[in-house]
Formats: structure tokens, C-alpha cells, sequence
């Protein structure tokens, strides 16, 4: 059976996840594109129009 | 195992409740999707945001609102929080989060003959759902843009057949004024659809094995998740029982962390050694000056 990957390895890589989203929100201005599209509904995702 | 079966799918059915639970979207007349907040969040698993009681966002739609936005932007925060929630759990979203999972495991409890897929078409095909993440919700709605400069969700557009039940199909029965908008994309997305609600009466889930860029995703940080399955070698006695229950084809003896496994819980339970188990990170080996107690056979 192969090696596991060790939990440092993890917890380094929840580090960066965590810091990816955190940049998303405060500088990127992502949720309020994920807002502004979710809270209308989606013609085309539903196949209409 | 029975009552680990029933605790999951009250699991499922509980989340999927709660997070369409938006009632004035289900009331006939014009269409009233919820527009507060909470859809500033992602639910984990797939959720069509445009379903009528969807109180929260799916993570592929915004993944994909996003990339195809004006700006070309990349979805460091929908990314990272899927992540962070792979990294904890890998797909255990999928086993006890889903909701549209929970929608095939139902379809699939319809008493018919099961299929099962040859290894032949079954291993290729599992690799589908990395070509549906990597080209229908990353690189197409990244890159492609139409004459206006405008960028479609692909995916969500196209093949999502979980928009099309929780959000298409009902978005057109409680509203008629809806049904003068239907096009061909409408018949194309509700065929698609229908294979996979047919294709899962006879197949255990089939979009999650073939299509879903989330569990795809979430795949990816199967073996370095905080949340592993250990295999004790020790108990084992190869009885087989753990693939044998399996339904999405995974040995977890030779293979505990797979990435196909969505984490149900089923071979543990099955297991009648309790030689499979969940914790938090890999298995601690014994260390070279550590004393090993040996069976020895007399």
C-alpha cells in the first residue's frame, strides 16, 4: 500500500485553501458576483429563453 | 447496517429539506426565487440556485458566474471554500450531503434488475466527470466569450440535469407564463435528464460515478483529507464483504481512500471484524523500537 500523505501536509494545504477563499471574498469581489447571479433566476441554466 | 442506511439518507433528506426550504418559491404564480443573503454562501453538495426553495448558492453555478463574468475573474473564493471542505472531508459531501445523490439512491431502491457497468466502460468513464470540471466549469466559461464579450456556465447550461429537476421542471409547472420561453435547450437538458433519473434506477448513482464536477473535485483531496477511512490489516480476515457491499465499486481493503468512494459508510458497517474505521489522518505505523505483539499460532 502506497505512503499516506502526512496530516502537515494537509493542514498546509487548508492554510492556503482557507487563505484562497478569504482573498476571494475580501478582494476579488466574488460573492457579490455569486449574489448577484444566484439570486436571479438562471434562463439559462434552466433551459429556457 | 440498516439503521446506518436509514441515518443517512434522514441525513440527506433533512439537508436537502432545510436548504430548499424557501416556501414562497414553491407557491404557484410568478416565479419567486429567493433573493436574500444566504445566497451569498455555497451549499457543499450540488443544488441548482435557481430551484425555487434553494436558500443558498451551488458551488458549480457560482464557480462558473465567476469565470464567464466580464472580468475574467478566477473563483478564489467558491475554489478555496471547496477546498477547505475537500481537505476536511473529501467526499463525504457526496455520501451524506447531496441531495440529488439522495435522489438517485431513491430511484435506484426501485425494484428492477441492477445493471452493472462492464470494467471496461466503467474505468474509462469514471474519468469523464475531470473533463466536465476541467473543460465545462473552468476552461470554457474562463476563456470563451460570445461576439457581445458575454461568457456562458457551460456546464450548468448544457449538461446540468440537477438544474433542470429542482430548478427548470418546477420554475415551469408553478408558473405558465414560464412555458412560453421553453426552447430546444429546455427538451435537450430535460432529455439529459431523463437518462440520468432512468440510468439510476438501474445503476447506483450514475452521475455522481461519471458526471459530477463537484464530486470530481472533491476527489481530488480524497487522500490528504483531514477525515480518512484506516484499514486495519490485523482484523482482516478477506472475507470480501466490504466490495461486496460497496456500490460504487471501490475495494476499500486494497484501496481505502479512493477516490471514488463517497465516504457512505456502508463497508464499515458491513465489516464484521471491524477492520475498517474513519479518523483523523493517516494511519500511525508502529515505530522500529516499538514492541509489536505477535499472534502466534499454537
Amino acid at each position: 500500500m502506497k505512503q499516506e500523505a502526512s496530516l502537515k501536509v494537509t493542514l498546509v494545504m487548508l492554510a492556503l485553501s482557507i487563505t484562497m477563499c478569504g482573498y476571494g471574498v475580501l478582494y476579488n469581489d466574488e460573492v457579490k458576483i455569486v449574489l448577484k447571479k444566484a439570486t436571479a433566476i438562471c434562463m439559462q441554466c434552466i433551459g429556457l429563453g | 447496517m440498516k439503521k446506518s442506511n436509514s441515518l443517512r439518507t434522514l441525513v440527506q433528506a433533512g439537508w436537502g429539506i432545510l436548504t430548499n426550504s424557501y416556501v414562497q418559491g414553491w407557491m404557484p404564480g410568478p416565479p419567486a426565487i429567493y433573493q436574500g443573503p444566504l445566497k451569498r454562501f455555497c451549499v457543499p453538495g450540488m443544488n441548482c440556485y435557481s430551484c425555487p426553495g434553494a436558500l443558498g448558492s451551488c458551488p458549480i453555478g457560482a464557480m462558473q458566474a465567476v469565470f464567464n463574468g466580464r472580468r475574467r475573474k478566477f473563483a478564489f473564493y467558491v475554489v478555496g471554500y471547496l477546498a477547505t471542505i475537500g481537505l476536511l472531508v473529501g467526499r463525504f459531501i457526496c455520501g451524506w450531503l447531496c441531495l440529488f445523490g439522495l435522489i438517485q439512491e431513491l430511484l435506484y431502491k426501485i425494484p428492477t434488475p441492477k445493471l452493472t457497468v462492464p470494467e471496461k466502460i466503467d474505468r474509462p468513464l469514471r474519468y469523464l466527470k475531470y473533463v466536465m470540471l476541467g473543460v465545462f466549469v473552468f476552461a470554457l466559461p474562463f476563456f470563451y466569450r460570445t461576439n457581445l464579450g458575454m461568457g456562458e456556465p457551460f456546464f450548468c447550461q448544457y449538461i446540468c440535469p440537477v438544474g433542470t429537476l429542482e430548478g427548470g421542471i418546477p420554475l415551469v409547472l408553478l408558473d405558465a407564463t414560464m412555458r412560453g420561453a421553453l426552447s430546444w435547450l429546455f427538451r435537450w437538458k430535460c432529455a439529459l435528464m431523463l437518462v440520468c433519473v432512468i440510468s439510476s434506477i438501474f445503476i447506483y448513482r450514475p452521475f455522481c460515478k461519471y458526471v459530477c464536477p463537484l464530486g470530481a473535485f472533491y476527489a481530488l483531496f480524497q487522500k490528504v483529507s483531514v477525515m480518512r477511512m484506516r484499514f486495519d490489516q490485523d482484523k482482516c480476515v478477506s472475507c470480501g464483504l466490504c466490495a461486496k457491499t460497496c456500490k460504487m465499486g471501490v475495494n476499500p481493503v486494497l484501496n481505502p481512500n479512493s477516490a471514488e468512494c463517497i465516504r457512505c459508510s456502508e463497508c464499515v458497517h458491513a465489516c464484521p471484524k471491524q477492520a475498517l474505521s474513519f479518523g483523523v489522518g493517516p494511519k500511525k505505523e508502529a515505530k522500529p523500537d516499538e514492541v509489536v505483539p505477535v499472534r502466534l499460532n499454537v
